[in-house]
């Protein structure tokens, strides 16, 4: 069975579905409309901040605020993309057509997981530039030191989101019971594991700790533009492929 | 060719296929009998590498499922129905199909014309009726053109004209030379379309015969005749050669005789008859006896069959 005849397949499987369409869209739109919105809102604020706050001022981190709610609609599609096939019966013919397991399930991943990748660059930079726009005097570049970087990452950290879903509902088969427990762990979880002592250490590896780690550090300010979570989730990205 | 050697499954400690052999031949349609429950679907999920047999092997032409290069193009099947996404069109069903077999996006164009889908291809499958389900299943089946067929339940919830399609369909793989496995819990399904006969109850294997052998080991035709002189027909009948057996209520069965011969010599010697009837056991009678041990869940109505020979109420006598 060659490898690139099943990802074709899945990709035409991917393609000619509803839900991948509206649930990566709602991922560009919300991620980019809810970064200019707080991009604006902070441009707003800025002239009543007091001195540490402007010199902790991260105009790349303020563009991607809108992430934290478009990534729940990218679980979404990674859930989707997997338990659909259980939820329907289409894995039964899935796997009559294909049935090396290994074969199967990585061109799953590795067509939706490339498309998220896409979609979450998209967002990414889409997010960045409109946000920089919001933002007007107080706008980073794209070429100041690490926003390159911050702006990559994000898209990465889209994708590997994505692909953490699928493998969730790879093991649980129910859209259903993967959303229930990936929505909670998103939101609280990760945030509990994280802040108390005893779990500090796992909390570190968990995908969505870069997030909450550069919303509490106050970082020692410098003139140039931070480059925020984005250069966190970067680095979380590089740690996982290694791992 | 499909050949099932002591093909086992044991979900826990119920057993749902127990050591199951034969071999499904090509050029004919075999029919996979049994009631519902007797392990048909789990045996073939087995056949397709869905489900891993605790014991046992199944090879087609020779090889493991796993191990076939392109599955589809050796053999389709229709398992139940609706096993796809409802939300994608018939077209992409099919050609996502094709395309991790290596098909020709043709090909999809061509089952859809065969199983006449062509008008509702670009629909989405969430809207099929249960009849244009099967045929979406069939038209899966068909797809990489395979030597070997087996659906399970095809007449499943099909009109008249969908069952007569169905059957025609199957003669015609077969006639191709082409392997055709179909499962049915109807006996009279089966005895329309069918060559040869496996019969299964509770995961076990009842009988592996040709059709027309089991038609002729198990379906009766005799001439039911009752009549108030009954001794002096029984002689007259003797004397013409007839062989007559009572069969109770003064009931005589006249084995493989015609009704007309009977009621010829009765009339040339007088005697009364009350009733001359032909019968046939019908297969279905013959597939219950046959199976009445080992089916799974009696009902317990009324109107429920009863094997023949058993009488309401017996069972309370016995008690």
């Amino acid at each position: 069975m060659a490898t690139t005849q099943v990802v074709r397949s899945e990709w035409t499987k991917i393609r000619s579905v509803a839900s991948t369409v509206w649930t990566l869209s709602l991922v560009v739109v919300v991620t980019v409309a809810l970064g200019m919105l707080i991009s604006a809102l902070s441009k707003n604020e800025f002239d009543s901040m007091g001195a540490q706050e402007r010199a902790e001022f991260d105009p790349t981190f303020i563009s991607f605020a809108g992430m934290s709610l478009g990534q729940l609609a990218m679980i979404v599609f990674g859930v989707l993309v997997v338990s659909n096939e259980y939820s329907t019966g289409m894995i039964r013919t899935s796997l009559a057509a294909v049935p090396q397991r290994g074969s199967f399930l990585f061109s799953k991943i590795a067509v939706a997981g490339g498309l998220a990748l896409l979609v979450g660059l998209v967002t990414s930079f889409a997010a960045f530039f409109l946000g920089q726009a919001m933002l007007g005097e107080h706008r980073a570049e794209i070429g100041d030191q690490g926003v390159l970087r911050a702006v990559i990452g994000g898209g990465l950290y889209m994708a590997l989101i994505a692909m953490f879903s699928m493998g969730v509902a790879a093991m649980l088969r129910s859209p259903m019971l993967s959303l229930g427990i990936l929505m909670p762990f998103f939101f609280l979880i990760s945030n509990i594991l994280g802040n108390v002592d005893a779990t500090k250490k796992v909390g570190r590896f968990l995908p969505t700790r870069p997030a909450a780690r550069s919303c509490r550090w106050s970082r020692p300010s410098t003139t140039t533009p931070r480059t925020g979570r984005g250069a966190d989730w970067g680095s979380w990205a590089c740690g996982c492929s290694r791992r | 060719m499909i050949e099932l050697e002591g093909l086992t499954k044991r979900y826990g400690e119920k057993v749902a296929v127990n050591n199951l052999s034969f071999t499904v031949r090509p050029g004919i349609v075999t029919g996979f009998l049994g009631p519902n429950g007797a392990g048909k679907s789990t045996t073939m999920r087995m056949i397709l590498g869905l489900d891993h047999p605790t014991a046992g092997d199944v090879r087609i032409d020779g090889k493991h499922y796993q191990q076939l290069k392109d599955p589809l193009t050796y053999i389709g099947a229709l398992l139940e129905a609706k096993a796809w996404h409802g939300g994608r069109s018939a077209y992409n069903h099919l050609l996502c199909l094709a395309q991790s077999n290596g098909i020709p996006r043709s090909r999809v164009r061509e089952v859809l014309e065969t199983v006449g889908l062509t008008a509702v291809a670009k629909k989405k499958t969430k809207g099929f009726s249960m009849g244009m389900g099967q045929r979406l299943g069939i038209a899966a089946a068909l797809l990489g053109d395979p030597r070997i067929l087996m659906f399970d339940e095809p007449v499943n919830g099909l009109d008249p004209e969908g069952i007569h399609w169905i059957r025609t369909l199957m003669k015609s793989l077969a006639a191709q030379g082409r392997t055709v496995f179909v499962s049915s819990h109807l006996m009279s399904e089966m005895a329309l379309t069918a060559d040869h006969l496996v019969v299964i109850g509770q995961g076990r294997l009842l009988a592996d015969t040709s059709m027309a052998d089991f038609i002729a080991r198990n379906s009766r035709s005799y001439v039911r005749v009752r009549s108030p002189q009954r001794e002096r027909l029984l002689d007259v009948l003797h004397q013409a050669g007839v062989v007559a057996v009572e069969s109770g209520d003064g009931v005589l069965e006249v084995d493989g005789g015609k009704a007309e011969h009977v009621g010829e010599l009765a009339a040339q010697h007088g005697i009364t008859l009350h009733e001359l009837s032909p019968q046939q056991a019908s297969l279905e009678e013959a597939f219950m006896q046959l199976t009445a041990e080992s089916v799974e869940y009696h009902a317990h109505s009324e109107t429920s069959p009863r094997p023949s020979g058993q009488q309401w109420g017996d069972g309370w006598k016995r008690g």
